[in-house]
């Protein structure tokens, strides 16, 4: 095991040496004393797990291509930013526009997370990325989805808290949201349409909440017990007439 | 000023806060820390802050801090300052030579009250007689800029990276309550001394990231009570606006937060009847004082320290508390770099203020 203290540290030179602990053939990489250091773990490639220790900041795993980082913290904004395959698991909150235009891998958050989550994912035969979110979400949650999957699961909900905020789904033309729990349809942007869950959804589901349960110690079928509100485009081409 | 060249760039300019309500005061050291956190943010074409608390000597005059391009220009400043003025200490600015810091203005600070016959005479409020003289200054006065000119606060801002610009200022020498700061990435107008964050007005302050699109319905509103935009920037607006609900109005703060960035109409038809004929009103009567386009602000006066967002979030901010210290910032790590372990810490919703008050006062 490889362990970097980013304690101070640039992050042009943190990445250096993150990519040359790969090249190395280093498959377990632990950086300790993260403090807002950016692109972490971008475009990286190959099988091998980086641990963060701190509050990583904005754009980790942007463009990473196959490696698992899991942060023992909260992460900042555009995590997975045009990511396209791996994995990102993150130990507390996360920012605004995690999973921008993500086009594979799975990126985990135990708590809530801000705006715009999921925005523009998209996804092309088997690479179908994927986001599943501990608990709430700000507006436009899955805004302009093309593709891939959104699961929100609303743990530790307050009574007077909604799982989601308004605008969810807003042009979305593709790709499928899954919300646990009530969702008011004022809530939902004009393009999302509210369909309820059958066989293969379960089996999405469990798929996914199975891993995050072990990730975060929860017990899935608690999670999974809960009902499920489905998500998922009126039309694929919304705005194909537009300029016709 | 020197208004510098300057190529149209993705913005990202970095915002930070720090207030003790209890009213403890502490060095400039912790916000320099934390704006330099946020260093990629910044393009070194601007760096301020604003500090509170720091003139406890003189905390009943007014502090003006001042910018000239060259000699005449102070010699007719001050006599003007002269003539409506009691300057209690008048000299330039302490600070220290940084290799990256040029170019700066000569840098000046007076502390003084207006004259009795000249409020009596003009039959304003001395706050009221202050705002107008700032206003003619910077618009008269070729050459001259007042940076700030509020009781016990002071801003000091210029052209390089924040870190650079305070250690140019020797902030860690003045201890203050509240502090804000700012790292500048100019997008749409120059970079310049004058141009730097905060804007002041007596002795409120914004700092801001992003940008206002509504800058020139929200520059006629202000026009027609007697405001002049002259700094190139549409984030003086902002000081403005709030000077206006808030000072001349007397409205309370979270009304004027809700006239800037108000619910959208959608929102308001869902409300129960009271508050939707509440804002209805508030849109309808105050539409060109809506602020639209993204931003995320800080304002600081002298009891208050507040931090908002355009109305979808277009722009990041975070806040967290630990006992009676407030912190806001462009980025969480800004603010746990400063503060292991808040008691809490958590993303404002769009359109939500953070409000910090110091401790003993109502707003």
């Amino acid at each position: 095991m490889k362990v970097i203290d980013a304690n101070a540290m640039h992050y042009q030179q943190l990445n250096a040496l993150l990519k040359q602990a790969a090249a190395s053939g280093e498959d377990d990489i632990r950086v300790l004393n993260v403090r807002g250091q950016r692109y972490i773990g971008d475009g990286m490639r190959g099988n091998l797990t980086i641990t963060v220790e701190g509050i990583p900041g904005n754009d980790m795993a942007a463009f990473m291509d196959g490696p698992m980082i899991v942060v023992k913290g909260n992460t900042q904004d555009a995590v997975g930013n045009t990511m396209n395959a791996g994995k990102v698991v993150i130990n507390g909150h996360a920012g605004d526009t995690i999973g921008y235009a993500m086009r594979g891998g799975t990126i985990f958050v135990r708590d809530d997370v801000g705006y715009r989550v999921g925005i523009h994912m998209k996804e092309y035969e088997d690479k179908i990325p994927a986001i599943v979110v501990g608990g709430k979400a700000g507006d436009f949650f899955g805004e302009y989805m093309a593709g891939g999957i959104l699961i929100l699961l609303g743990i530790g909900l307050q009574a007077d808290e909604s799982v989601v905020g308004n605008y969810c789904g807003t042009g979305m033309h593709g790709g499928v949201i899954y919300i646990r729990g009530e969702v008011d349809k004022y809530r939902l942007g004009k393009e999302a349409d509210m369909q309820s869950i059958d066989d293969k959804d379960q089996k999405v589901l469990r798929m996914y909440i199975e891993q995050f349960a072990e990730y975060f110690d929860y017990d899935a079928e608690d999670i999974l017990n809960g009902t499920f509100t489905k998500l998922v485009p009126f039309g694929k081409r919304p705005y194909g007439k537009l300029y016709s | 000023m020197l208004r510098e060249k300057y190529e149209r760039v993705p913005s990202g300019c970095a915002v930070s806060g720090i207030m003790d309500r209890s009213g403890r005061r502490f060095s400039g050291n912790d916000i320099i820390q934390s704006i330099a956190l946020m260093r990629e943010r910044s393009n070194g074409l601007g760096g301020g802050f604003a500090a509170y608390g720091i003139y406890p000597e003189y905390k009943d005059h007014y502090a003006f801090h001042m910018f000239y391009d060259d000699e005449q220009a102070r010699e007719t400043s001050e006599r003007f300052l002269n003539e409506h003025f009691n300057i209690a200490e008048a000299g330039p600015i302490p600070n220290t030579k940084v290799s990256s810091i040029n170019n700066e203005p000569i840098i000046w600070r007076y502390f003084a009250l207006p004259k009795e016959e000249k409020l009596t005479s003009s039959g304003l409020s001395s706050d009221e007689f202050v705002a107008q003289c700032v206003i003619n200054l910077n618009k008269r006065i070729d050459g001259a800029f007042v940076v700030s000119s509020g009781k016990n606060m002071g801003a000091f801002k210029g052209v390089g990276y924040p870190e650079d610009i305070g250690e140019f200022y020797q902030l860690y020498n003045y201890e203050g309550y509240m502090w804000t700061a700012h790292g500048r990435f100019p997008t749409n107008t120059p970079g310049w001394w004058g141009g730097a964050h905060p804007f002041t007005l007596l002795d409120l302050s914004v700092v801001h990231n992003g940008e206002l699109s509504s800058y020139g319905a929200n520059r006629h509103y202000l026009n027609e009570f007697g405001y002049e935009c002259t700094m190139q920037t549409d984030t003086e607006v902002v000081a403005y606006l709030l000077d206006l609900f808030v000072r001349r109005q007397g409205m309370p703060l979270e009304t004027a937060c809700k006239i800037m960035a108000p619910p959208m109409w959608d929102e308001i038809e869902r409300m129960p009847d009271g508050n939707k004929a509440f804002y209805t009103a508030l849109r309808a009567v105050y539409g060109k004082a809506m602020m639209n386009g993204p931003f995320s602000i800080i304002v600081a006066f002298n009891n208050v320290m507040l931090a908002l967002n355009d109305r979808i979030k277009l722009r990041p901010l975070v806040a967290a508390e630990k006992g009676d210290v407030l912190y806001v910032s462009s980025e969480e790590s800004a603010i746990v770099e400063i503060c292991a372990n808040p008691d809490r810490i958590w993303a404002p919703r769009a359109g939500e203020p953070v409000i910090g008050v110091l401790e003993g006062v109502k707003v």
